[in-house]
């Protein structure tokens, strides 16, 4: 929790549960963040490992950049094989897909929630609020009772997995034209029990109440007076503290759409900013690499290129680099995903911005997945075909631009020669927790930072403030 | 009471994901139940910062007793001998300095992953960051560590090699080493309680393979052995035998087994899911198989293959089921 304070600078690390590696060096003044430096140091060079490889091994080797969000990296590699083929998944192929994406998605929220986000609550920096005790009997780390009910659920949530998708994490389950287990009337069966469990749990433990109560929730002051399970408790906390405050982004979300089905995606593909929605125009993403230890300049990721800079040079401090959107820096994740869908209590929160809208916003993401998820699983026909076949182009180029837990994770890929030319992927925390870009323009989380109490040898504040992000510091860099 | 510490090295994060899933106890009450204090988790641990550098401190120092150490991802060794790919935050020292620091006060080591037992993924194509595993690199016993070195208990680095592992080989290991069993190791440091299994055993796809009925694309039933790169039939692990996440394995998933388990799985030199052939022959043997009888049973399997498998085997759910027999 403590940090080294040398002069008015602090460097936070081992920055723990943010899944991966994490170091935030912090220019304190007056008590507050003046300028916070976010760290991924860790490189293990995933885009250089794939050059030369046959295009279908990314199907292999990029689900194992994250072992949280293997099924995103999945998925996103296979629409962008798909995309250079010209192949489109047959509409159930992609029904039992998203299915399979969506429960990763919500195991994630689940672990975010229980095991990386609420233990700091039951810290004994807290002892003297009210809601404490509360908080170190259900959060504690190892010992919580939520966290122990939540690590049940999710491993009874994830026999999904062994149902569709072989095993979680690292499935090959997931192809471009669809899925390779055609489900029958008896994995459908199966699939709807495990759901209507997993639904159990959430409204009596997680929720306390009926999951459509919770997604009809329409504005802040509602969500506030939710009355039940450990979301009430979260809820009562983040009032006392005034978490709704805390970490303010700057209200630029992203998000390339999430599940798409043969009617599109499930939850919209957009931008908000300043209040105004917009269309996501892949052609002015970019990496900015003035900041991380990368050599080359900036380029649209098609064209980008993985050099590590082996010398670690200055003033580069990271290995991530800068995604940028038409040159602005974008928040991601389950938030920015609902507020492009447009979901009233959404758009309420992104008003605020801050710990409890990002919280929020994935509360009720997980809410409406589910909600989701059983309808897919009603909508299954077995007997219908699950993977259309096709075979890859000499030469071709694609790109897999999916919504993992954390946001907007995008695969691009160039096929020369029948071999990968060429890989670049910018991962959804690769968004929120870049550097700076060459005009000293922060990443979402460094600005987010900007301005947090730093009280005493404990900054409390900036935990909250990081973690409310969901970092999965793994794929970050890749 | 055992102490445990985990490290996170130069990995995905999966196999602690995949601990996640154990089940009947879950993975908390499990450790709790044998007697296993967790001293730090990078992901479970509340710990953070200046705490856990002080855990780390006390452990590296011998002021905490440790009895197992389990690092999980590979040692990345780069750029020139450094360790900098891997920084651990905070401390200003590379993961591989930290780890050759703690090492040493460990009873038990434990190479949690393929990564961490031989390089794995994070040394495939080329390995960009001159990744190593903990007492292997690759297939050669010369990774981090030197062939001779042996933990505290005098034992070499238990290699819990699968990518991910399954959550109950994990946990059975550190089990026994907390009960003070011995752990019986294979020749590449591998558990033999799972190990001395291959992953053909309980496939699914059995009578497939007896008749050499071979799916010839992702989504057919048949055997993927000839066409699809499985190499269950050479791969050690038991996952077909005790299944992962409730019912499933990747060859029941419908996709090949790609031998996760094995020192340098990542570059097998061809596609994963092609099997590679000579002259229209595919290329590798069932383990302990003699080639001359593989052979002829291959093709009188093949050439005796019942209407119903050769059917099924190009479907991708069963058409024709097995023809009912009367009772006597």
């Amino acid at each position: 929790m403590t940090g080294d304070v040398t002069g008015a600078r602090l460097v936070v690390g081992p920055f723990n549960r943010v899944e991966g590696d994490l170091e935030v060096t912090l220019d304190v003044a007056g008590g507050r963040v003046a300028r916070a430096q976010v760290n991924a140091p860790l490189y293990r060079g995933f885009e250089r490992m794939l050059e030369g490889r046959d295009p279908r091994d990314a199907l292999v080797i990029t689900p194992r950049i994250c072992g949280i969000c293997s099924i995103s990296q999945s998925t996103a590699a296979a629409h962008a094989l798909a995309a250079a083929m010209g192949l489109t998944p047959t509409p159930q192929g992609a029904l039992a897909a998203a299915l399979i994406h969506a429960a990763e998605n919500v195991a994630d929220h689940l672990t975010h929630f229980h095991l990386f986000f609420m233990p700091d609550f039951a810290r004994p920096a807290y002892a003297g609020r009210p809601w404490h005790a509360r908080a170190v009997a259900r959060f504690i780390a190892l010992e919580g009772g939520a966290q122990r009910a939540a690590v049940q659920a999710r491993a009874e949530l994830l026999h999904a997995m062994g149902l569709m998708a072989g095993k979680w994490p690292h499935t090959l389950g997931i192809q471009p034209g669809g899925v390779t287990r055609a489900p029958g009337p008896r994995e459908k069966a199966r699939l709807a029990a495990t759901l209507r469990a997993f639904r159990r749990y959430l409204e009596t433990v997680l929720f306390g109440g009926r999951l459509e109560d919770f997604c009809a929730l329409k504005d802040v002051a509602a969500l506030m007076r939710w009355p039940s399970g450990d979301v009430a408790l979260f809820l009562g906390i983040a009032a006392d503290l005034g978490l709704a405050g805390l970490g303010r982004g700057a209200g630029r979300y992203l998000s390339f759409g999430a599940y798409p089905l043969a009617d599109g995606p499930a939850f919209a593909a957009g931008t908000r900013s300043a209040g105004a929605p917009g269309p996501v125009r892949p052609a002015e993403i970019a990496e900015d690499l003035s900041h991380a230890w990368m050599l080359g300049g900036t380029a649209h990721p098609l064209d980008g290129m993985t050099t590590p800079d082996e010398g670690m040079a200055a003033p580069a401090y990271s290995w991530c680099k800068a995604p940028r959107l038409a040159g602005q820096p974008m928040e991601v994740g389950a938030l920015a995903r609902q507020v492009v869908d447009g979901h009233p209590l959404a758009l309420a929160l992104a008003e605020e911005g801050g710990v409890v809208a990002r919280v929020g916003g994935r509360l009720l993401e997980l809410a409406r997945t589910q909600i989701l998820m059983e309808a897919w699983v009603a909508a299954l026909a077995p007997g219908e075909s699950f993977m259309a076949q096709c075979s890859l182009p000499r030469d071709g180029q694609g790109a897999g631009m999916v919504e993992a837990a954390r946001g907007a994770l995008g695969h691009w890929l160039r096929i020369r020669n029948g071999k990968i030319a060429n890989y670049q992927i910018i991962a959804q925390t690769t968004w929120n927790f870049s550097p700076r870009d060459a005009a000293d323009v922060p990443g979402p989380l460094e600005a987010a930072l900007e301005g947090t109490q730093v009280e005493g040898p404990v900054p409390l504040a900036v935990q909250h403030v990081v973690r409310s992000f969901d970092p999965g510091m793994v794929c970050t860099v890749h | 009471m055992t102490t445990l510490l985990w490290l996170q090295a130069s990995g995905c994060g999966g196999c602690t994901m995949s601990l996640l899933c154990a089940e009947s106890p879950g993975v908390i009450e499990m450790l709790e139940d044998a007697g296993i204090r967790l001293l730090w988790h990078p992901a479970l641990s509340l710990a953070t910062g200046a705490e856990a550098r002080a855990i780390l401190d006390d452990v590296a120092e011998g002021r905490v007793p440790l009895d197992i150490l389990c690092v999980e991802g590979a040692i990345a060794r780069g750029p020139g001998g450094t360790g900098r790919f891997q920084m651990l935050s905070g401390t200003g020292q590379s993961l591989m300095a930290w780890v050759q620091r703690l090492a040493p006060r460990a009873r038990h080591v434990v190479a949690v992953g393929t990564c961490a037992a031989y390089g794995g993924v994070t040394a495939a194509g080329g390995n960009p960051t001159d990744a190593v595993g903990l007492h292997y690199d690759g297939a050669h016993p010369d990774g981090l560590f030197a062939p001779a070195w042996r933990s505290g208990s005098g034992a070499p680095v238990v290699n819990v090699a699968g990518c991910p592992t399954h959550p109950g080989w994990v946990t059975e290991t550190l089990m026994l080493l907390a009960a003070g069993e011995p752990v019986a190791l294979d020749g590449y440091g591998r558990p033999r309680f799972y190990a001395d299994h291959l992953v053909h055993h309980g496939c699914p796809k059995n009578e497939f393979y007896e008749y050499k009925a071979s799916a010839r694309s992702l989504s057919e039933q048949g055997c993927m052995m000839e066409n699809l790169g499985c190499i269950g039939t050479q791969a050690v692990g038991d996952c077909n035998i005790r299944p992962w996440n409730g019912e499933g394995s990747c060859t029941r998933g419908g996709y090949p087994c790609i031998n996760c388990t094995a020192p340098q799985f990542e570059d097998p030199a061809h596609a994963f899911v092609e099997t590679p052939k000579i002259a229209g022959i595919p290329v590798g043997l069932p383990t302990d198989m003699p080639k001359a009888w593989f052979m002829a049973l291959a093709s009188l399997s093949k050439a005796a293959t019942p209407p119903r498998i050769d059917r099924n085997a190009h479907a991708d759910r069963v058409v024709v089921p097995p023809t009912l027999r009367k009772p006597r």
